[in-house]
């Protein structure tokens, strides 16, 4: 079936069969190989995208099909060029990882978290990464990486700039 | 782990996929959030040769209150649940169940309805849909048709949907002031499937006295019970420790869990009996019944 996905920005038509996931479309077919494959059944989170600048996704747990007419974001589409996003920035200042395995899909979910709330408590932090495993960090540092990112993001640190 | 070949329908309108239900019989099975059903057809415990997708029709993803229910419709995410400031302040079972379902993530993806056409033992909204007494919305070509959700949950991953047939919306009665309930689970870890829940809705009369009671047990036998003995009980009853540990024990009594990782029989079955209680004591707070004698 021929599908158009707008991913990171660019239209991607591809002839791909309905089964096939969109963890691996974005993978295989369009060359983003920064969206992890981890547990392959919905259980870790390193797959995470974002969908139409709104949804946090498993991509594997949705076919590519689905995305048809949609656009994705991946941990390629945070960069602007060589400037990294607030999110990475974050990750790097506070050794947000270690592996790194499971970070891509742990960033697209705190993009999405600081879309719909942009000041979050410690407390909304951890719940909304409930779902996303990492095995190296112990989780502290991932929290305070999203914490820092939502300081950089809030508009009165844009201001103060 | 990938999927068997499947077509793929995706639909604009209701008549479309009623269109397609028909054409394709038992081969096809609806597509909604796919947060169960995409994972069981990729360890191929389902192989349906044709998906048909509505998720492409916009206006079944509503959330509304209207003729004395909130409507969810078959489009509507868990997510909508969770961030809707209706269910917050007048439906306090139904959000306490938007919090918790699966992860915070498939919440971004599964539907309510989904859930319950998916109907699995260990399912959240089955559960609170007995305690809460919700109806659903079906259509198929014969027309449409409103179930109980007692006569809905037929069976494990079995419901009364006919061959068909599409489950349009879910209704939950809009609880007035001196109604409310709540949802409690154990689970090993966020995202995993309950080791055992229970949903309480409760209605107390002028004078304190118990006048509606609705109870529900999950992950407790091949589908969500209601707690039948526990609501007679209450009803009529004026609230007191004794009684809720009277009501709390029917659940005990009639859980039928499977021992598996998450707990023995035993262990599941106390723990059916202490959700419940806990479910009562966190509903009658939020009644704000003083001091239980």
């Amino acid at each position: 079936m021929k599908i158009r996905v707008t991913v990171n920005g660019a239209l991607y038509e591809r002839d791909v069969e309905p089964r096939m996931l969109l963890a691996y479309f974005l993978r295989e077919q369009c060359g983003f190989t920064g969206t992890h494959v981890g547990c392959d059944s919905s259980s870790c989170g390193v797959c995470v995208v974002m969908l139409d600048n709104e949804r946090a996704v498993k991509s594997c747990t949705m076919f590519a099909v689905m995305a048809d007419g949609h656009e994705v974001t991946t941990v390629e589409g945070l960069a602007n060029g060589t400037e990294l996003h607030a999110l990475q920035q974050a990750f790097w200042d506070c050794h947000g990882l270690q592996c790194g395995y499971c970070t891509p899909g742990m960033m697209m979910t705190s993009l999405v978290l600081l879309k719909q709330n942009p000041d979050p408590t410690e407390a909304e932090i951890r719940a909304a990464l409930a779902g996303n495993l990492c095995r190296c960090t112990g989780y502290q540092n991932i929290v305070k990486s999203v914490e820092q990112a939502a300081g950089a993001l809030a508009p009165a640190a844009v201001v103060a700039k | 782990m990938f999927p068997a070949s499947f077509d793929y329908l995706p639909v604009r309108s209701v008549d479309e996929a009623l269109a397609a239900l028909a054409e394709h019989g038992t081969d096809a099975r609806i597509l909604a959030g796919g947060q169960s059903l995409i994972p069981a057809m990729r360890f191929r415990l389902a192989r349906p040769a044709v998906l048909v997708d509505i998720n492409p029709i916009a206006e079944l993803a509503y959330l509304r209150e209207a003729d004395g229910a909130l409507l969810i419709g078959a489009g509507t995410r868990d997510v909508a649940i969770e961030r809707s400031a209706t269910v917050a302040a007048g439906y306090r079972l139904v959000s306490d169940v938007a919090a918790v379902v699966a992860d915070p993530v498939v919440r971004q993806s599964g539907t309510v309805v989904g859930g319950l056409c998916h109907n699995d033992p260990a399912g959240d909204w089955g559960v609170a849909a007995l305690a809460g007494r919700a109806q659903i919305v079906v259509r198929g070509k014969a027309g449409t048709r409103t179930v109980s959700i007692d006569d809905f949950l037929v069976d494990s991953y079995t419901t009364a949907v006919a061959d068909g047939e599409l489950a349009l919306e879910v209704r939950f009665p809009t609880p007035g002031q001196r109604t409310s309930g709540s949802y409690q689970k154990i689970e090993r870890k966020v995202g995993d499937f309950a080791t055992a829940a229970a949903a309480v809705q409760l209605t107390l009369g002028p004078d304190g006295t118990i006048v509606d009671a609705g109870v529900a047990i999950g992950a407790a036998g091949p589908k969500a019970t209601r707690v039948v003995m526990a609501e007679r009980l209450l009803i009529g009853s004026r609230p007191t420790t004794e009684l809720l540990q009277s009501a709390a024990a029917e659940a005990e009594k009639i859980s039928d869990p499977v021992a598996d990782t998450r707990g023995d029989v035993d262990f599941k079955r106390a723990m059916a009996r202490v959700l419940v209680q806990r479910a009562l004591i966190a509903t009658l707070e939020r009644l704000h019944v003083g001091e239980l004698r």
